[in-house]
């Protein structure tokens, strides 16, 4: 690709790397080594071919199928517009939402000047143990400045289950190759049997995020509270947001650092706190992922209050096939948990037959609660 | 590589080669095979159920006059199913043979002599992937990668770059001509990125009419124009009918084939409704289609 060829124009390579320049900035993950395969490919192929480039391209720098309407786009502008590399691609992700703690009914303004600081003495006098127990959608500020390093401590203990995979162990069945083999150390003398069982593998886990308006005050701490699981197995767990669409969060969730991780999801949420429609995403989470492996035998959690515009039979259609799928299927609801609470909004009686558990959500107490249902499961 | 058997000159030859073969490779597929053979790349295939991720592997091994070699990934799968495995019985066998002569003889046995015939070769089983290093010209089909568990991927990083498996007591043992590699994941887990960098990665869609008419008839010659036409487009619909599992193009074949068993000249509301489990895998699916049979068949 270099003297041999008399290039039409100059060296094709710079403007090739300031595509792949170009598609990291878009958000896809290109390494060095992908760009090398990438002129490599075009080195097979016939560089000044429009297609042949394209495919080169696509086929060496995208891995997921999310990446490639955004590969399509940085493509077009990179090679269509007049020469001179200039594109606008630009994010077109939605900014981050505010943080939750600015959108909370600012009580300090809301009653007077003069006792503004009360609140967040009330809040410095309340134990942990109380705050334990308010409900997330109250705090203040402070409040939740405390609760975030409350949920940062926690360190749940995930369940598990049997794997097909077997380990050399004391009980279980006994391992004739392993014992062969050790009949052959010692000149093919048969000393002790050795034996094997099955190994323990983290159970999958499914948390599904209602982020609709009605569960925002809430949505930033189950967030963090996701972010707690996601961290403790990253490889177990799976986190989906529900709102008008589904938007997985899990890759978003998987960064070490919460704030960090956090914000990511934010960008990625581009339907935040808009309006629901449980059974049309829950049906695009079975169709997409759960029905393909990701809700198999797994523990499904589903983050909701339940409100359900339209009718509920899709929904609990869904349910019911969620539930043939999962080892168990359990709805967390933040109102459930208050007084006087009845589990009569339409989304949740379409669901109710069909779950194993229904919990309350809106408290750290109660969330611990649920980690304890999540690990006996 | 030269010593790769013909028909490789570019992507529009592979695709005219894999045609002959009954598989009606697209621009990108053609591309993708081509560089994953040039560029000695292992060719990731991601896609819907049944849009054609293990026939291409078939296909390329036909093109190649190349032998398939097929590992089937499950949970647990591991190193002495995927690459070897040493053949235990024969080698204690061998050693009480060794025992025996050497006592009715009254010699001693070497002890280093004795380890050395036990780790010989033909000790060795080789499984798929050992085999396809093996086998020359080879193509080897590792298939739903997204079933094996994580750990495993690490295996085959040597084996996908290298081309090669290191076997302690042998040494290791390399790929005379790298095996053309395909791998097919449906997706039910995120394959990691290590091993997504090494390869080249196409996603693979349903197939348009046009295409799937041609695929019906290049698999089911004597089936009536008619009739291919007629259920490739009704298979377009239902895959848009927002089904539990919308049918690939292994289920378009089933139903044709089944169409053509039971006689039917084209395709009307009762041969379909006798043959829709050829179809449609869901009872709720199958409920919702038969009755709307008459609406799907009219346009």
């Amino acid at each position: 690709m270099t003297a041999s060829t008399p290039a039409p124009t100059d060296d094709p390579v710079p403007g090739l790397v300031g595509f792949t320049v170009v598609l990291r900035n878009a958000g896809l993950a290109i390494t060095t080594d992908r760009v090398a395969a990438f002129l490599a490919a075009l080195d097979a192929l016939d560089v000044t071919s429009r297609t042949q480039t394209y495919w080169a391209g696509r086929l060496t720098l995208c891995s997921d199928p999310d990446d490639l309407p955004r590969y399509d786009r940085a493509f077009e502008d990179w090679f269509t517009p007049p020469p001179g590399g200039r594109t606008d691609i630009t994010d077109h992700r939605k900014p981050p939402p505010p943080t939750l703690a600015a959108l909370t009914p600012d009580n300090t303004d809301g009653e007077s000047d003069d006792d503004g600081q009360e609140p967040q003495i009330r809040a410095r006098a309340s134990g942990a143990e109380v705050l334990r127990n308010r409900d997330l959608a109250e705090l203040t500020p402070a409040e939740r400045e405390h609760l975030r390093t409350l949920l940062a401590l926690l360190q749940p203990e995930l369940p598990r289950r049997r794997s097909r995979r077997m380990r050399p162990s004391r009980h279980g069945g006994t391992d004739a190759r392993a014992t062969l083999r050790a009949t052959l150390h010692n000149q093919g003398e048969l000393r002790e049997l050795r034996r094997r069982d099955h190994s323990r593998r983290p159970r999958k886990i499914v948390l599904l995020v209602d982020v609709s308006g009605s569960m925002e005050p809430y949505a930033d701490a189950l967030l963090r509270f996701a972010h707690v699981v996601v961290r403790r197995s990253p490889g177990a767990v799976e986190v989906f947001t529900l709102g008008t669409r589904l938007t997985r969060v899990t890759r978003e969730l998987q960064m070490r650092d919460a704030e960090r991780a956090l914000a990511a999801t934010g960008k990625a949420i581009p339907d935040w706190s808009g309006g629901t429609r449980l059974g049309e995403v829950l049906q695009a989470f079975v169709d997409r992922w759960g029905q393909r492996g990701a809700a198999r035998r797994a523990v499904v959690v589903v983050f909701s209050d339940g409100w359900e515009r339209g009718g509920t039979e899709l929904l609990s259609q869904q349910m019911a096939r969620l539930r043939r799928l999962a080892h168990r299927l359990v709805w967390v609801n933040p109102h459930a948990g208050k007084e006087g609470y009845a589990p009569v909004q339409g989304g949740i009686v379409a669901a109710l037959p069909y779950l194993d558990d229904l919990l309350a959500g809106h408290s750290l107490a109660t969330l611990q609660q649920l980690l304890e249902v999540v690990r006996n499961a | 590589m030269t010593d790769r058997p013909n028909a490789t000159g570019s992507p529009t030859e592979l695709a005219a080669a894999l045609r002959t073969t009954g598989y009606l490779a697209d621009d990108g597929i053609a591309t993708a095979a081509f560089l994953a053979v040039q560029m000695n790349r292992p060719l990731f295939c991601e896609g819907e159920p049944g849009t054609g991720k293990t026939a291409l592997a078939h296909a390329l091994a036909q093109v190649f006059g190349a032998e398939l070699i097929r590992l089937q990934c499950h949970e647990g799968i591991d190193a002495a199913q995927a690459l070897y495995d040493w053949d235990f019985p024969r080698q204690l066998l061998h050693l009480r043979a060794l025992e025996a002569a050497a006592s009715a003889t009254g010699e001693t046995l070497d002890a280093d002599a004795v380890e050395a015939s036990l780790y010989d070769p033909r000790f060795l089983l080789a499984r798929p992937i050992l085999r396809a290093l093996q086998t020359t010209p080879s193509v080897l089909l590792i298939d739903e990668i997204d079933r094996a568990d994580d750990e495993f991927e690490a295996f085959l990083l040597e084996v996908l770059t290298e081309h090669a498996v290191t076997i302690p007591e042998i040494g290791e043992v390399r790929a005379k001509v790298p095996p053309v590699v395909v791998l097919t994941s449906n997706r039910t887990r995120e394959v990691h990125d290590a091993l997504k960098r090494r390869c080249l990665y196409i996603w693979l869609d349903h197939p348009d009419l046009q295409r799937e008419i041609e695929i019906l008839h290049s698999r089911l010659p004597g089936l009536p124009e008619r009739l291919a036409a007629q259920v490739a487009g009704a298979v377009q619909q239902l895959r848009r009918a927002d089904l539990l599992k919308p049918p690939g193009v292994a289920e378009t074949i089933d139903w044709a084939r089944a169409l053509q068993l039971v006689g039917a000249r084209h395709l009307d509301v009762d041969s379909a409704a006798a043959t829709l489990g050829a179809v449609l895998k869901y009872r709720e699916d199958a409920d919702r289609v038969r009755k709307q049979l008459d609406t799907l068949l009219a346009s």
